[in-house]
């Protein structure tokens, strides 16, 4: 049916909204990321000296490091321990669900709360390291979160605890998925099940990898909670994140148009994973409708 | 079923302790605060952060939830509680109504340039929050809502929006197409198509959304630190000001007691309706 005025005028509120809210603020960051804003936004254009500066700071460079190894780490993490998961629960298991209930009740809690829990037990002075030490393993050493240069392993640590169980559910959704036939074809040609898995099942997973990669990849790039919670950046500057670094800059340094560059190269970053994905959806969502 | 060989039972127990063991690992930090809200400062301080308490008290609770220096005063979390839940509660109805509404219009009729309008929406749930921030909180301070539970609540239906129409959307796309008919071929219009047709059969997928929503604006933590002060913070911005707050001793057990209260809220939605919490982490697939 031809949409009415009522449908029409319904729908706009939304469509000015996103619009607006979304697309013109971020063409007003990415406008002033051309600009000299310090404190407050100065409309006279500067060119690309921003983004020069940008690239000349140390801090810039620690943030980015920092997160391809936070992002490679905690994907990977992820993706091999949510399938491991997901694997083991599709064998048949008695009380799958409360299994899957406790790998999974992560993802409802807020990266403060649980940044806060591994905070305290990951810190040496009172956590795993002190509590080991008290029951007689007298050499074990874990510190890390004191350690610049280990630092950012415990965020991996703490990240891939809350996110790998909404990895596995993914999986399993797509294990469920796989054509029992073919499975049983292999399996009447005495097949052993690994073999099953390696040739049958994993091929057919693609589009649950595909789907755990996007979603990881975009939670890696805006995870600043965690972070904050866990470390508070530190030790010094040394667990910094691109979006610890834009508001940094943007709110405390008072150098905003370095932050609205930082900003456009988070964007461009999740862009060019999310666009070729949302692609694909229109297309088969094209196709079904 | 035949019967299993030793080899088989060997493997299958093995299977169940690799679960069991992950379980353990996935409950240890929830465990952790739990016992620890629960212990006086100084077993904690001893060492002792693995173990069940030698002597069980209320004390860090009370602390945490009434008495805890956060703001200029001491009032606990209690305020910063009351905040979240004035700040989540109009934010997740306003941008459910709002998503159901969407998801009607685009499905049922024929909008010019809606699959722009789709992609559009679908992207925007995909953005670093990083990239509106700066006009955010501009354009919060020209309404004369920066730092107000009021401005939070606009940021929350704004940017909730996308989710909750790709919820309806997705969801009325494949609402029986003969039911729609014939209530239009019974004269119903517009608005009475939504309210007695589509809502009253909307159910499962209103709870994924309200649950959806919920969960993400409770849980949120740049908002809430970006656009508001003292009088406005959600519960996540004083419980990491409780934590990080670098005067006095470092009362381990209050910022326990603090984390669990609040995740008690979230926690009790996962519980309750896991299956809807599931369904929407399935269809959303994003979060921040």
């Amino acid at each position: 049916m031809k949409a009415p005025l009522v449908a029409k005028v319904a729908l706009s509120p939304s469509v000015l909204l996103i619009g607006a809210c979304v697309y013109g603020y971020i063409a007003f960051t990415f406008y002033l990321s051309f600009t000299g804003s310090t404190m407050m936004p100065v409309m006279s254009l500067t060119g690309t000296a921003a983004y020069s500066r940008l690239m000349s700071l140390g801090n810039w460079h620690l943030s980015v490091v920092n997160l391809g190894v936070f992002a490679a780490l905690y994907m990977l993490g992820c993706a091999a321990l949510g399938l491991f998961l997901a694997v083991l629960l599709d064998q048949r298991i008695r009380a799958e669900s409360a299994f899957r209930s406790i790998y999974l009740y992560p993802m409802a809690l807020s990266f403060i709360v649980t940044g806060t829990a591994w905070k305290w037990i990951m810190d040496p002075s009172i956590g795993l390291e002190r509590s080991l030490r008290a029951i007689g393993w007298e050499s074990f050493a874990f510190g890390w979160v004191k350690d610049s240069d280990l630092v950012i392993y415990c965020v991996v640590l703490a990240a891939v605890w809350q996110t790998s169980g909404f990895v596995m559910a993914i999986f399993l959704a797509g294990l469920r998925g796989v054509d029992n036939e073919v499975i049983n074809a292999a399996r009447l040609d005495g097949a052993k099940p690994w073999r099953i898995y390696q040739r049958v099942v994993f091929p057919q997973l693609g589009a649950s990898l595909i789907s755990a990669f996007v979603i990881l990849a975009h939670m890696a790039i805006k995870s600043y909670d965690l972070v904050i919670a866990l470390t508070g950046g530190g030790p010094g500057r040394a667990s910094w994140l691109p979006s610890l670094f834009m508001y940094q800059y943007t709110f405390t340094r008072n150098e905003m148009a370095v932050g609205a560059a930082s900003a456009m190269l988070m964007l461009a970053a999740s862009a060019i994973v999310v666009i070729p994905y949302i692609r694909r959806e229109m297309r088969q969502d094209r196709a079904h409708g | 079923m035949a019967k299993r060989s030793a080899a088989q039972r060997l493997s299958r127990a093995l299977l169940y302790a690799i679960l069991a063991c992950f379980a353990v690992l996935f409950l240890l930090p929830i465990y952790v605060m739990i016992v620890n809200s629960i212990k006086p400062l100084d077993e904690i301080r001893g060492g002792d952060l693995m173990g069940l308490p030698r002597v069980a008290t209320l004390e860090p609770w009370a602390q945490a939830w009434s008495l805890a220096q956060i703001g200029v005063q001491a009032t606990g979390l209690k305020p910063y509680f009351l905040n979240s839940f004035l700040i989540v509660v109009p934010a997740v109805v306003i941008s459910v109504m709002i998503g159901a509404l969407n998801g009607y219009v685009l499905t049922q009729f024929k909008v010019r340039g809606a699959g722009l309008i789709f992609a559009a929406l679908l992207f925007s749930v995909f953005i670093p929050f990083q990239t509106v921030l700066i006009p955010m909180a501009r354009t919060l301070g020209w309404l004369g809502l920066a730092g107000t539970v009021k401005g939070l609540i606009l940021v929350h239906v704004v940017y909730g929006i996308g989710f909750t129409t790709l919820f309806f959307r997705n969801f009325y796309a494949a609402f029986p197409p003969e039911l729609v008919r014939s209530a239009r071929m019974d004269g119903a219009g517009f608005f009475r198509l939504f309210w007695r047709l589509m809502l009253p059969n909307s159910g499962p997928i209103i709870v994924v959304a309200v649950i959806w929503q919920f969960t993400n604006a409770w849980n949120d933590f740049l908002f809430g630190a970006s656009f508001s002060d003292y009088s406005s913070f959600p519960l996540t911005v004083a419980l990491n000001n409780l934590v990080n707050s670098s005067t006095g001793v470092k009362e381990y057990n209050v910022h326990f007691a603090g984390a669990f209260i609040a995740a008690i809220p979230t926690l009790v939605v996962y519980i309750v309706s896991g299956k809807y919490f599931v369904r929407g982490l399935m269809a959303g697939s994003v979060k921040g």
